[in-house]
């Protein structure tokens, strides 16, 4: 058909948008892509690229939500996808950040996967194509076909589950080619859990694809990986695209900036609110008295939080290996993109998942993996989860404030502990009042259900909670996520006023790197596992893209000294 | 290699403990090899077919079917409506199935439907779902049986003029496939005697020497168990046998490649229920009575437990192991209740321990399922940790 069309681009969107309730995700994105091309898409978490994707992809999501806005021209001709299967019949191709292979099965058996070669038989004939056995021959050597145009050696009758990581992001595109006729090639971060040599080889590979005629639509947070491998880079910012250029005409540097899309005039707005700069400013003498006497040793003080290699077993956010010290009376931000182990960092130290490493909270170590050592060491944790860890969505409001403060603490209970003790209601209701007040928690009262509360308020019940343990340390994760923007502002207001009054140490994970920014000290970044450095809340926005994108550790010395 | 050698222990601990038992259990007995065999040949052609039922659920990841009590209950009406009509022999047979066929297909889609809205909890699903059944099978079987299904012969009913005996004769068709194709094995010196008291009907008769005594072989009964083992051999090479082993491993990988997850899994229950209605069919005619009210409780978990007896997990089970299981599980019982008695002068225990042995081993095959599941899970993050470390 292309060769008929000659002016035609392979892909073309016009003029696409799409609202979530009334949210809007993405705002009049136009492009298009010729054959052959190697396009990067750039954007940060939220930025609009898994919706842009689920657009191409008629994923149900977005037809159940009402659509979507503009066209989509696939060689000239306007196509609307209502399911993936479509998609893939008009030749695109996807390869998920998230492998979606069976682990028991061999490479060949995952490339062909419900695209079998099938031995002709009587049975076919009489009950259909899923009666008939499979040829396995015709299949290994389909399966090898695939494996050979990608340029590496991999074993076909290799079953996926010992194969090393790499290999496996192989063995899926692998899949996509084999497709006869796969045209448009979607790669969502396919080189994030790559070696450095297995990306090499990978995009030596897409480079020869691409030459083939196959476009390729890159998605990845490695900007240096992408400047020297793409055609021309496209940059989606808060759902609009923001640059649509040619990858020579782009400096790294350039690109972060674009992507964070915070200008330097701005920065001075963020630095406002910040108390301490560094964690040598602060000089409370008091901070190490309650401490044992080997806190004396070290100069300086003693952390509040002291975390060494920690790694942390949270599916979709596992972290690899981090070090970080908080220190007292300090507001320390964990950003990141997601799934790279961010809210894996605060849910380990609380033992919600299996964890290990050296973790010491006030210099005494800190036994992980149960969530009652972590509270009886006065930390409270505000969870990302707040209808499944952080509320008991059928009880009132009340119990939910006092819940754990009674659990662990004893409070709010009246009679002999240990033998025979009941719940004091008048105290747990006065004190849901007192917070309700403070907080702003729009409800009918201490009695009403925590599950009956809109986002914004429920957020602030869980606050309420933690709160509630006066604890040392707050660990914090999405305070903002799925709330409106005047509750947001409460939110933050009141951790900042929190810390001011009672001096305690807050550590908050947040996917909005500008909401860390105006609340934190400082701000850890943290990549592939591993936090890939800590800024002052102060440093410029680019640095901070750049240490998202993967710019390792030496922008981080650098910055640090200036 | 401290774990591999765990490893090894515990993917072979349930057999290894029957063997073990059986070992001390023969000689104290006192059975002689001639009757063993025969015992066991005889129960390897009444158990292997409804345990082989098993098999293609544990491909599709739905794990053990407690819910094969269905195709058993469907198996049944099948036999009581046969004696009904007085269909003998092999057709009786092969009407029963023809009777069962439909109400076990209706049955293992309700039941499909059902266990795909229970996903990752199939087992103790099918497990009330069986008790459920049962008491839908009992209204049938005690009130409708009679005043809505015609039921003529008065032998059947109970005195009060409705609803069906406690104990069933399947006189017509008992043993009807087992000596479909009778086939004697006896010894050289046995066999003019055998013979002699069989002068009037004929047999395939194989000579050994130094054998004693005679056994006789179900050889049709075999035959039908070969297909039957066949069947599954080119199951698993079907695409459909291929999606099952996908939806098994990942539902969630087989959806996004176009398989539908939801009918393969149903598919794959409507054929155990299915060929457990026929296997208990087979099960009954080597019986030759119908325990109209506890046959078919009976199969669920007597088979269920052969199977895990044979080496099988919750995931992963083999023509293999439905035989050895069945080999074990039964040796286990012929000697017990002799040994028993031999040892404590008491033959109950016999009785005991099959009923004891049964939920022990589904008990510890559920055991040891979690916790290999729990140490593959740690190995898993294990590993992960240190590919991505370097």
């Amino acid at each position: 058909m292309s060769e008929n069309v000659i002016n035609t681009s392979l892909l073309r969107l016009e003029h696409i948008g799409k609202e979530f309730y009334g949210n809007r995700v993405l705002n009049d994105i136009s492009f298009s892509i010729e054959a052959g091309e190697i396009l990067g898409l750039i954007g940060e978490n939220g930025a609009g690229k898994s919706t842009l994707l689920n657009i191409l992809f008629g994923m149900p999501v977005i037809n159940s939500t009402g659509g979507h806005e503009g066209r989509i021209y696939i060689d000239g001709q306007p196509v609307n996808f209502t399911s993936p299967q479509q998609a893939l019949a008009a030749g695109i191709g996807m390869v998920h950040q998230e492998f979606s292979l069976i682990p028991g099965f061999t490479a060949t058996e995952n490339i062909l996967l419900n695209r079998e070669v099938l031995n002709g038989s009587l049975l076919r004939y009489l009950f259909g194509k899923r009666l008939a056995t499979l040829d396995r021959e015709a299949m290994r050597q389909r399966a090898m076909k695939a494996i050979n145009t990608l340029g590496v050696h991999i074993s076909t009758d290799m079953v996926v589950s010992e194969m090393p990581v790499g290999y496996k992001q192989f063995i899926e595109i692998a899949r996509e080619i084999d497709r006869k006729h796969t045209r448009l090639l979607f790669l969502d971060e396919p080189t994030a859990v790559l070696t450095e040599t297995e990306a090499e080889i990978l995009i030596t590979a897409l480079k020869k694809l691409a030459r083939e005629g196959i476009a390729i639509v890159f998605i990845s947070h490695r900007l240096e990986e992408i400047k020297a491998f793409c055609n021309r880079i496209i940059i989606l910012r808060d759902g609009n695209l923001i640059t649509d250029q040619p990858a020579n005409e782009l400096s790294t540097k350039r690109i972060a900036s674009l992507m964070v899309g915070r200008n330097n005039e701005q920065k001075d707005f963020y630095a406002e609110p910040i108390k301490l700069d560094k964690s040598e400013d602060k000089d409370e003498p008091d901070t190490s008295a309650p401490d044992s006497p080997d806190a004396k040793k070290k100069k300086k003080k003693k952390p509040a939080l002291k975390v060494e290699n920690l790694w942390v077993d949270m599916p979709g956010e596992t972290v690899l290996d981090v070090s970080f010290e908080v220190m007292r009376g300090e507001i320390f931000g964990i950003g990141g993109l997601a799934g790279q182990g961010k809210l894996g960092i605060p849910n380990g130290i609380m033992g919600l998942y299996p964890a290990g490493g050296k973790v010491r909270v006030f210099g005494k170590k800190l036994h992980l993996n149960k969530p009652r050592n972590a509270l009886n060491r006065e930390m409270a944790f505000v969870s990302e989860d707040r209808r499944g860890v952080g509320l008991l969505l059928d009880e009132p409001l009340d119990w939910n404030i006092t819940f754990t403060a009674m659990q662990m603490q004893g409070k709010f209970l009246l009679g002999i502990p240990h033998i025979f003790q009941i719940r004091n209601e008048i105290a747990m209701a006065s004190e849901a009042r007192k917070y309700i007040k403070a907080l702003d928690i729009k409800c009918t009262g201490p009695s009403q259900k925590a599950g009956e509360l809109s986002g914004g308020n429920q957020q602030k019940v869980c606050l309420a909670r933690a709160f509630a343990l006066e604890p040392n340390i707050l660990l914090i994760c999405e305070p903002t996520r799925g709330i409106d923007i005047g509750a947001k502002n409460l939110v933050l207001d009141t951790l900042r006023q929190y810390n001011k009054e009672h001096n305690t140490t807050i550590i908050i994970t947040s996917s909005e790197l500008e909401e860390l920014r105006s609340i934190c000290n400082r701000v850890a970044i943290v990549g592939g596992g591993k936090i890939a450095g800590v800024l002052p809340a102060s440093a410029p926005a680019e640095d901070f893209g750049l240490l998202m994108m993967g710019q390792m550790r030496q922008q981080e010395n650098e910055n640090e000294e200036a | 290699m401290i774990r591999k050698f765990f490893d090894i222990v515990a993917a072979n601990a349930v057999p290894a403990v029957f063997i073990i038992i059986s070992a001390f259990a023969i000689p104290l007995s006192g059975f002689s090899t001639g009757y063993l065999i025969q015992e066991l040949l005889t129960r390897i052609g009444r158990n292997a077919f409804l345990i082989l039922s098993l098999l293609i659920p544990i491909m599709a990841g739905m794990g053990l079917n407690f819910g094969m009590v269905l195709g058993a209950m469907a198996g049944q009406i099948g036999l009581l409506l046969i004696c009904d009509w007085k269909i003998a022999g092999i057709p009786g047979m092969l009407s029963a199935c023809l009777i069962g066929t439909p109400i076990a297909i209706i049955l293992g889609i309700f039941c499909g439907h059902i266990l795909n809205r229970a996903k990752g909890r199939e087992m103790v699903t099918s497990y009330i779902l069986g008790f459920f059944m049962n008491g839908i099978y009992q209204l049938v079987v005690l009130y409708l049986m009679g005043p809505v299904i015609p039921i003529t012969n008065p032998s059947l009913l109970l005195s009060r003029g409705y609803g069906v005996r406690n104990a069933v004769s399947l006189s017509g068709i008992r043993a009807q496939l087992d000596n479909l194709i009778p086939t004697v094995i006896t010894g050289t010196e046995g066999t003019q005697q055998f013979l002699n008291i069989n002068a009037d009907s004929s047999f395939f008769l194989i000579q050994l020497p130094f054998f004693e005594g005679t056994i006789k072989i179900p050889l049709a009964t075999f035959i039908v168990i070969a297909l039957f083992c066949v069947f599954i051999i080119w199951f698993r090479k079907t695409k459909l046998g291929q999606d099952m082993r996908a939806v098994a491993q990942s539902q969630s990988v087989a959806d996004s490649a176009g398989i539908a997850v939801n009918r393969t899994r149903i598919i794959a229950i409507v054929i155990s229920t299915v060929l457990a209605c026929y296997g208990q069919i087979i099960y009954l005619q080597n019986m030759g009575t119908l325990n109209t009210y506890n046959s078919h409780d009976q199969a669920g978990m007597f088979s269920i437990a052969a199977l895990l007896i044979g080496g099988a997990s919750v995931s992963h089970a083999s023509i293999a192991n439905v035989f050895v299981g069945v080999i074990l599980f039964h040796l286990m019982f012929i000697v017990a209740p002799m040994a028993g008695k031999n040892l404590i002068g008491e033959a109950q225990i016999g009785e005991y321990f099959r009923v004891f042995v049964s939920y022990g081993v589904i008990a510890l095959a559920l055991v040891l399922h979690a916790w290999k599941r729990n140490r593959e899970q740690e190995a898993n993050r294990r590993t992960l940790r240190e590919a991505l470390k370097k």
